[in-house]
């Protein structure tokens, strides 16, 4: 190897940008572990970023997400363009260690200088997993990957989340997972730009994707009318206000297991990606994610501060004052903050 | 600062029985590691990347095949390629006791047998990265 020096900020950004993977490797550590290299990396590679297209792979545990993403890298680079994987895991809340077994389904991309995968457990952080997502898949934007793929845990608020750092989310839904009524609880019908029903080798797909397609169109009344029987006519009406033309989250069937359907669905990523940048929305996306972005470190960020100057006897105190029921929280975090701002 | 150890843990070659490497992997997940499981058949090639890759402390090999004077060494080498000698290198399965002198030659820091306890692997990891058991 080359004598780089990857201890310090300017050692790893450079080897970052000519292409080392160690470097790459270890920025996400720093980034991970939240070391003082953290924020003076993040600063010197931001940058850099904003290339990438960021996809965004969620749905139930088994559904079959990392084989799928596993197929949908393969194509990619079957149109050479560079791949970065985040496989998202979570934590166990008893020993704070966690078992990354993703890339026992990525196996087709070892080897491939053009791939970079890398296995991040949840850590228990509250909202601050969100945030470590998006710092390492800015890393990777900067990096020089096109297509950045982040597959999350499957459950919970904090897909949601982590779906806002992407342009392009893909629901995976299987046949036999559940109904449709858990589909609506887990709030995926908002976030996805793309159905894949996968494991369609299986029997009840058709079903699902029926079911899948019902409640998106009761998502978008506009688009159609119900008629008789349930039938429904296509009805043009006037484009909403913020979006120049509607995107219809297409349903999709894939065999990951076999990569049937992957062409289509990265198809359906890439036209997805074209209508972003053609309609404005990537602009829009941006924003959006600059605004929840600045909000989130701001609302840490205040937090932390605010936390260093307070007195720790002080801060017992009213712990013990709130859990006796002398004062309610909300008037005590307003005492702890005032007699401290002056 | 939120380090946490991160530990590959990989069958090298052919075999395809790897019940022993998974309940390692989850004996070290409950001790509260940070644990990247590569799944059967890899290569030494896939193993360096992977652990270049995830920037693991530790790779831990499984191995029941025998063929572990042939796959341990190479494994080590492609490690040094890629720069990361720092890493720990542990080797768990059916090694032979005239093998495993030779291995730890080599610069493996430790060699597990059946029936290991995974507090003795804890604590071959601990003093190898130069922490305090916990």
């Amino acid at each position: 190897m080359t004598n780089t020096d990857l201890t310090t900020v300017g050692g790893l950004t450079q080897a970052l940008e000519a292409g080392n993977r160690r470097a790459l490797a270890r920025v996400i550590s720093h980034i991970e572990n939240n070391t003082d290299l953290a924020l003076p990396l993040l600063a010197a590679l931001y940058p850099r970023s904003g290339k990438a297209h960021i996809i965004g792979v969620t749905g139930a545990p088994g559904t079959g997400k990392s084989t799928l993403v596993n197929q949908l890298a393969g194509v990619y680079r079957q149109r050479n363009l560079t791949v970065g994987v985040i496989a998202i895991d979570p934590t166990s809340p008893f020993s704070g260690g966690a078992l990354l077994g993703d890339r026992v389904r990525m196996r087709d991309l070892a080897g491939d200088p053009g791939v970079f995968i890398r296995s991040m457990a949840t850590r228990g952080s509250l909202g601050g997993l969100a945030q470590a997502t998006a710092d390492v898949i800015m890393v990777l934007d900067a990096a020089g990957f096109d297509r950045i793929i982040i597959e999350t845990v499957g459950v919970g608020q904090s897909e949601v989340e982590i779906a806002s750092a992407a342009y392009t989310t893909l629901v995976v839904e299987a046949p036999g997972m559940g109904d449709e009524v858990q589909a609506i609880k887990a709030g995926i019908l908002e976030i996805a730009d793309i159905f894949a029903v996968n494991k369609a080798d299986r029997e009840g797909v058709d079903r699902t994707v029926m079911a899948l397609k019902m409640m998106l169109n009761l998502g978008v009344p506009e688009k159609f009318q119900v008629m008789h029987h349930g039938r429904m006519l296509p009805v043009n009406l006037p484009e909403t206000e913020n979006l120049p033309q509607g995107w219809t989250p297409p349903v999709l069937k894939t065999v990951a297991i076999s990569g049937e359907g992957a062409e289509e669905l990265t198809e359906a990523i890439e036209n997805h990606r074209l209508y972003l940048e053609q309609s404005g929305g990537r602009i829009l996306r941006d924003r959006l994610r600059a605004a929840t972005e600045l909000r989130m470190i701001m609302r840490d960020y205040l937090l932390e501060t605010l936390l260093a100057r307070t007195d720790a006897a002080v801060l017992e105190e009213m712990v013990e004052a709130v859990a006796r029921r002398e004062i309610d929280p909300y008037t005590a975090v307003r005492h702890l903050v005032n007699e401290k701002a002056v | 600062m939120d380090r946490k150890v991160r530990v590959l843990v990989a069958k090298p070659g052919l075999d395809g029985h790897d019940r022993g490497a998974k309940i390692i992997a989850r004996a070290l997940r409950d001790s509260g590691y940070e644990v990247i499981y590569t799944g059967i058949r890899q290569t030494p090639d896939m193993i360096a990347e992977a652990a270049l890759q995830e920037d693991v402390d530790v790779v831990g090999l499984s191995i029941l095949s025998g063929a572990h004077m042939a796959l341990v060494p190479r494994v080590i080498e492609k490690l040094k390629e890629l720069g990361m000698e720092d890493v720990v290198v542990l080797v768990g399965g059916i090694i032979p006791d005239e093998d495993v002198q030779t291995l730890l030659d080599m610069g493996v820091a430790g060699v597990f047998g059946p029936g290991t306890l995974t507090s003795e692997i804890v604590e071959t990891i601990e003093n190898a990265l130069g922490r305090q058991p916990a």
